[in-house]
């Protein structure tokens, strides 16, 4: 959605905040009018979420270089937190509930944090693990989260905001829209502060880091903090606007490894690339799943489709890994400068 | 840069032609959407049932060119029984033409789609599964746990045990464990497992085994230290060959383990072996390829290799034939809504009116081929369920034996409990409650 102009752009007539804006246009003025149910609901919502959910992982793996394998269950925690303040905190309207969630993300985002302190790679990436399996375990555990609900499967409640209700599939679209260009201006902002380049810094050196005067701790702590703060709002848009209804279950490892490839194959230490590798992953396997369908679907029944879709996407994802190792951004970048360059001799 | 603005505009251009490029709608037709699952940890369910379901509606349009001329149609969507998957199906399949009705096969989805199918106004069948409360015609107009709601299976289960202690008194002082698959599914009946423990004075333990349940021994070991008297296995899939093996690992008496409706197949008793020798559990209906229905799909589809299932030894078993009667109780909705409406492709909502009608009695069971498969059921515009009946079986190395006659679930000592948790989602909801007299009108 939100295209960051990269700084390096090879054309100088466009003013970097324009295709942001272009395109922030079109979601909101065109989309809304010509989207037909399936591409909100099965396509754009979750795309949007897992973009957030990517922001906010990139913030921490892509920038402050510490790996984390607990992204879904900072997607749990917002959304059975913002369930909780919405059911329990009387008079308490929506969005203070949104941001209460995604403080109580951030401060289990701390706590399991704190390993990082001493932890370094694959060493942390297993004690984030902790946080995947102890949040989801908690959350079956005690039927208090789930109030109490026979199955442990939570309904969302109506979104709305200031008396205006988000109905309907176009409403909750242009809800998470806003939640989500609202954050990720905000990460966009961060990045590029000073805070944003101690996380690189952190991230490139350690030591070196801490040499220039680089609050080693304090940013390590804040990118955990930061990052699952913009996670758990990324749990919220996808309980409360995309699945309205919630089971732990829904937030497992796969969960997690999905945000992680999002960025890793959107692109490393880029905002753009979270929205990029969501659309891959959101689009393709669909994509693939209703091409197969098409071609193919009197032939094998749906079971047989749906492995060898597997393979292809699999497939897929090692070519483009192989073919540009930095992520789509990078790739995009490249086709942009040489589109420019043809341009630029005719 | 506009070429991104470009390529956004193909994207959603793209998005909008699938999402148009959907069959064309045909006269006198109508169409079941189905989420199916064909491959994970829940695969074997999920080609049994769908298979015998489609079986079923295949054998109808064969045999008899339809539902008085209405032909059936139905395409399938996988959903590996994850929820995300379910609605994107859901999402894809809703618009096509002529939907009677969704039968997702799994608590997730169907709990997803509750608000969702209430809205398009088609109905959501839970068969032996869903919401139990959901049983409640007042609250949830369009949500059908057809022939026997959690609850009931509870209760049905409760009694089988009493009776082999000799009656419900000698429950007192008794120990009972219920391992259960830690999924919505699973979870449904924690409550009323307490209550019933505490009406009869039994002493209960609960115990989760975390999904897909291929990993058991903790739970077990538990189970060993307990020491109870019945396991009740609330299993799904996998987790099922898994408990009974580890329960013999440990030395549990396979024959005081009772399985409840979703833990009473072959693909749960074969992988097991021996371990599972003995072993008795719940069901809706009978297993075995004798029944004239079955016979008769065996005789159309299969022997012109036509028929959904690729293991043709797989004919007649616990899924298979709980596709069939799922198959059954879709098309009697069906017929019963066209003796109303007219033979025609109906509405969601027609359809509806016809499940709240669906009163096949012993006789009319026997009629459809199907007398022995399944006993009745008698579903009305509050009460969903239809008061199925159960009967238990017992698995002999190869074959299910049944061990019981057809028992009736105690309702009306779970009526009063599933009004009141509908009440309750109806005061949080804000829904109020329907009459006899909305039921009655469908809208087209």
């Amino acid at each position: 959605m939100t295209a960051i102009a990269s700084e390096f752009s090879s054309s100088h007539r466009i003013p970097g905040w324009l295709p942001p804006v272009l395109l922030l246009g079109v979601a909101y003025l065109i989309v809304p009018f010509i989207g037909t149910s399936y591409l909100f609901e099965a396509i754009l919502l979750p795309f949007l979420a897992l973009s957030l959910a990517g922001v906010g992982l990139n913030i921490l793996t892509g920038y402050a270089g510490q790996v984390s394998l607990g992204s879904a269950a900072f997607l749990a925690v917002g959304a059975f937190a913002a369930y909780n303040f919405n059911l329990r905190v009387e008079g308490l309207p929506l969005i203070g509930s949104i941001i209460l969630a995604g403080l109580a993300a951030a401060a289990i985002g701390i706590v399991f944090g704190l390993p990082s302190l001493r932890l370094k790679g694959f060493y942390l990436a297993v004690s984030t693990l902790a946080a995947q399996f102890f949040v989801q375990w908690a959350l079956t555990k005690f039927s208090w989260f789930s109030n109490d609900s026979a199955s442990g499967v939570i309904d969302a409640p109506a979104l709305s905001i200031a008396g205006i209700a988000f109905n309907g599939a176009v409403g909750r679209y242009l809800f998470s829209l806003t939640v989500v260009t609202l954050l990720t201006f905000l990460a966009y902002r961060l990045v590029s502060s000073q805070s944003g380049r101690n996380f690189i810094a952190v991230r490139d050196n350690e030591t070196a880091a801490r040499i220039i005067g680089v609050p080693v701790l304090k940013t390590k702590l804040l990118a955990f903090a930061i990052s699952s703060f913009i996670i758990g709002v990324a749990g919220v848009l996808w309980a409360f606007a995309y699945l309205r209804t919630v089971e732990p279950a829904g937030f497992n490892l796969d969960r997690s490894f999905q945000i992680l490839f999002i960025i890793i194959i959107g692109g490393l230490a880029s905002i753009r690339g979270a929205f990029f590798g969501a659309a891959l992953l959101v689009i393709l396997p669909l994509a693939l799943s209703r091409l197969g369908s098409f071609l193919l679907g009197d032939v094998f029944n749906s079971g047989v489709l749906d492995m060898s879709q597997r393979i292809v996407l699999g497939a897929l994802i090692i070519l483009f890994l192989i073919l540009e190792p930095d992520g789509l951004v990078s790739l995009w970048d490249r086709i942009r400068k040489r589109s420019a360059a043809v341009f630029g001799r005719m | 840069m506009t070429i991104f603005n470009k390529l956004k505009v193909a994207a959603i251009a793209a998005g909008l032609s699938l999402a148009i490029a959907l069959p064309a709608a045909h006269a006198d037709e109508q169409y079941f959407p189905l989420q199916s699952y064909r491959v994970g940890p829940y695969a074997a369910g999920g080609t049994g049932f769908f298979g015998g379901f489609i079986d079923y509606l295949n054998l109808i349009n064969t045999r008899d060119g339809g539902v008085n001329g209405v032909k059936l149609t139905w395409s399938e969507g996988e959903t590996q029984y994850e929820v995300e998957r379910g609605v994107e199906v859901y999402e894809r399949l809703k618009n096509n033409p002529g939907v009677a009705a969704w039968n997702p096969l799994s608590v997730g989805i169907a709990y997803a789609m509750i608000d969702r199918i209430t809205q398009d106004k088609v109905p959501l069948i839970t068969i032996n599964h869903g919401r139990t409360d959901s049983t409640d015609g007042r609250v949830f107009p369009y949500v059908f746990p057809l022939l026997l709601n959690p609850y009931s299976e509870t209760s049905g289960i409760v009694n089988y045990i009493a009776s082999k202690e000799g009656g419900l008194e000698n429950l007192k002082g008794k120990k009972l464990v219920v391992l259960y698959h830690g999924s919505p599914y699973g979870k449904e009946t924690i409550p009323i497992y307490e209550l019933l423990a505490k009406k009869y004075g039994f002493e209960l333990q609960q115990i989760e085994v975390p999904h897909p349940g291929n990993e058991q021994q903790a739970q077990w070991l538990t189970i060993r230290r307990a020491k109870p008297d019945y396991v009740v296995l609330r299993g799904w899939g996998v987790m099922n060959p898994v408990a009974l093996k580890s329960a013999a690992k440990v030395g549990f008496p396979v024959d005081h383990i009772v399985g409840n409706v979703w833990s009473n197949s072959e693909e749960d008793a074969i992988p097991a072996g021996e371990a599972a020798k003995g072993y008795t559990a719940i069901t809706t209906q009978a297993s075995g390829a004798e029944y004239p229905v079955v016979k008769e799909i065996i005789k159309t589809l299969y022997d012109n290799g036509k028929g959904n299932l690729e293991d043709k030894s797989r004919i007649g078993s616990v899924y298979h034939n709980l596709g069939i009667v799922n198959g059954i109780l879709n098309v009697e909705a069906i017929r019963i809504a066209q003796e109303k409406f007219g033979k025609r492709t109906l509405t969601g909502d027609e359809v509806r009116w016809g499940f709240e009608h669906l009163q096949l009695d012993p006789a009319r069971v026997e009629a459809l081929g199907a007398k022995g498969l399944f006993h009745s059921i008698n579903v009305t515009w509050d009460n969903h369920e239809g008061n199925g009946y159960v009967t238990f079986q017992q698995w002999d190395g190869k074959k299910w034996n049944v061990v019981s006659d057809w028992i009736a679930p105690d309702w009306t000592l779970l009526r009063p409990i599933i009004e009141k948790s509908a009440e309750a989602y109806a005061a949080e909801k804000g829904i109020k409650l329907r009459t006899s007299e909305q039921a009655e009108a469908a809208t087209n």
